[in-house]
């Protein structure tokens, strides 16, 4: 049942390669707000998944709706509607902190009156005012995450994919970026996460388990871990993880 | 639009941060046209050489003052033995010896023929032959004059005329193609590159997620760098007009307007490229062979395309350099009009489209 408060909802959604299935008839639902884990190993299937839901790969079968928008057919509006971080470093190092920022928010159509405005304060909370007019290569990485987190956000978008976003950093600075993505979530904003790290899975409010294209798992982490009989996410994973037939790409 | 001129800005903001390519890609031009109008000339002026005099008469040392005065001789040497001539060649020093038999002069007015050897360094055939024809003509210069009052049987005198540049100026073929290879080398390069560093770096990916069309981020991209063309077609014909006085003789306006057709046609093919592949060092490698090479051999600008060999001569025909390498030296050299060049500038506008219409399906295809 699609509701107001559903913001990705997924039915046997499937996505074919020739005779490969990467994505094989997955059905799950994201409620607004809720940071939702996404995980399976490499080459589960979770990039394909991923890429569908945004927009950029059109489904074989099955249905999905992405902030009330059609994965078919309004891809456009759910463009619109989402912001999106990739495991790859994603701003420009040789623009400055500003420049960056006003790149994406100015891809996103956002007027010069809101961009200034949401700059100054979104500089002001990463403590980043000084280095405003600096070049990104000059920052370290985890200021960089946290800033690529700040300007995928930046347009206020619905719901917000992050693909691995923590991959490479160290952990005090993770520490640091989950609670970034909490105070996402308290402001309204859907995320829908990946990642490899089992201690951040615990941070989610339900995650889900892919296995060969298929869904496996999914619950909140307690529950996951009650109902595999295990003490940490860890376990709940390779347990899973330890079925799959398919080789990791 | 908002989104689109957001994109621009970023693109120029990249450019100019990296100041060194910048200095490249609007220097070159400028470098080419000094390079190809003061030192890689073809033209051949005050070329060494040797004579050979064993009569020493007055017909030999007018001939002599004749060739030395001449802008395209210097005589460097005196030769005064056959078997010094060898070694002057050797030494590279000069290109063309010239001997002149005991009693020159003596035979000249008794028997009526003399004979001149020309022995030239063939090492470079080119230079060889020019050398040898400029000596000739000013031996028959002088041979004319000393029978001028004498009746001759029979004679056919040739009277030669060089239309639209009458002193063989090298300069009159390089500028056109100086152009194609800037304006191909600044676009195709340089599209493919920076298209394909989006890819590299991820920010593609984040750019096919928002709002912003494909088509968009395409344009976008090719904005910049055909302004950086247009400052370089400006600086290519000013440089051209004013300090090695190749004038434009037809209209300033169609030049411009094929230029820009030119341009965005290499545009067009770096961003057909940078839709097959992903790495910037393989984007590079298909620009420079794919097309540099090709704009260079098969343009009519360093070899003539008449000369090659069928296959050759078909496959010119796929390159468009060379259609606008004859463009511009109708346009601008013999000052024509469109009514001379319309057939060529439809080839050019459909490879164009073309190429356009190719890369906007590739581009789609990877999206699916």
């Amino acid at each position: 049942m699609i509701t107001n408060n559903t913001a990705i909802q997924a039915e046997t959604l499937t996505k074919r390669f020739g005779d490969f299935t990467a994505v094989d008839a997955i059905s799950f639902e994201v409620k607004k707000g809720e940071i939702f884990g996404f995980l399976g190993a490499n080459g589960a299937g979770k990039t394909t998944a991923m890429r569908m839901l945004c927009g950029l790969s059109i489904p074989t079968s099955g249905k999905a709706t992405v902030a009330g928008f059609d994965v078919y057919k309004q891809t456009e509006h759910i463009k619109r509607s989402i912001g999106y971080m990739s495991q790859k470093f994603s701003l420009y190092e040789d623009l400055t902190v500003k420049e960056n920022i006003r790149f994406y928010a100015g891809i996103y159509g956002k007027s010069d009156a809101f961009i200034k405005e949401k700059t100054a304060f979104l500089l002001k909370e990463l403590h980043l005012e000084a280095e405003a007019n600096k070049l990104v290569r000059s920052l370290p990485l985890g200021w960089k995450q946290k800033l690529a987190f700040s300007v995928a956000i930046f347009h206020e978008p619905e719901i917000v994919f992050l693909d691995e976003p923590t991959g490479g950093v160290d952990p005090v600075t993770r520490r640091e970026f989950w609670n970034m993505i909490y105070k996402a979530a308290e402001s309204g904003i859907t995320i829908f996460v990946t990642t490899h790290y089992m201690d951040e899975a615990e941070y989610c409010n339900r995650v889900s388990i892919m296995v060969d294209g298929r869904i496996d798992a999914l619950d909140t982490p307690a529950q996951l871990k009650r109902t595999f009989e295990v003490r940490s996410m860890d376990e709940v994973f390779l347990k899973l993880a330890r079925k799959a037939k398919r080789a990791a790409d | 639009m908002k989104q689109f001129l957001s994109f621009v800005k970023k693109e120029f903001h990249h450019i100019g941060r990296d100041k060194r390519t910048l200095f490249i890609l609007l220097g070159m031009p400028i470098m080419q046209i000094l390079i190809f109008g003061f030192a890689l000339t073809n033209e051949v002026k005050n070329s060494q050489i040797a004579i050979f005099d064993q009569s020493n008469d007055l017909a030999t040392q007018t001939l002599r003052s004749e060739l030395d005065a001449s802008r395209y001789f210097d005589i460097a040497q005196d030769l005064h033995s056959y078997q010094e001539i060898e070694g002057a060649f050797k030494k590279g020093k000069i290109k063309l010896a010239v001997i002149f038999p005991e009693n020159f002069a003596n035979h000249l007015n008794h028997f009526n023929t003399a004979q001149v050897q020309l022995i030239a360094d063939a090492s470079d055939p080119n230079v060889a032959n020019t050398l040898t024809n400029y000596a000739t003509a000013i031996i028959m210069d002088y041979q004319d004059r000393i029978t001028n009052n004498r009746q001759l049987p029979y004679t056919i005198k040739t009277e030669m005329r060089m239309l639209y540049n009458p002193q063989l100026k090298g300069a009159y073929s390089f500028v056109p193609g100086v152009m194609a290879m800037v304006l191909m080398l600044v676009c195709t390069l340089m599209t493919a590159i920076t298209i394909v560093r989006e890819k590299e770096l991820g920010t593609m990916e984040i750019m096919l997620v928002s709002p912003m069309q494909p088509f968009k981020i395409v344009v976008a991209k090719a904005v910049p760098y055909l302004l950086l063309s247009v400052v370089n077609i400006t600086s290519i014909l000013l440089l051209s007009v004013f300090v090695l006085d190749v004038p434009i003789n037809g209209s300033l306006l169609l030049l411009i307007f094929e230029s820009i057709l030119y341009t965005l046609t290499c545009l067009a093919f770096g961003l057909f490229i940078s839709t097959k592949t992903d790495s910037q060092q393989t984007a590079m490698f298909i620009a420079l062979t794919g097309m540099f090479l090709p704009t260079i051999m098969l343009s009519g600008f360093m070899f003539p395309i008449e000369n090659m060999p069928l296959p050759l001569r078909i496959i010119s025909n796929i390159v468009p350099a060379k259609w606008f390498y004859y463009i511009v030296k109708e346009v601008m050299i013999k000052g024509l009009g469109i009514a001379a060049v319309w057939k060529e500038t439809l080839v050019l506008t459909g490879m164009l489209l073309f190429l356009l219409v190719l890369s906007i399906r590739s581009f789609k295809i990877r999206l699916a």
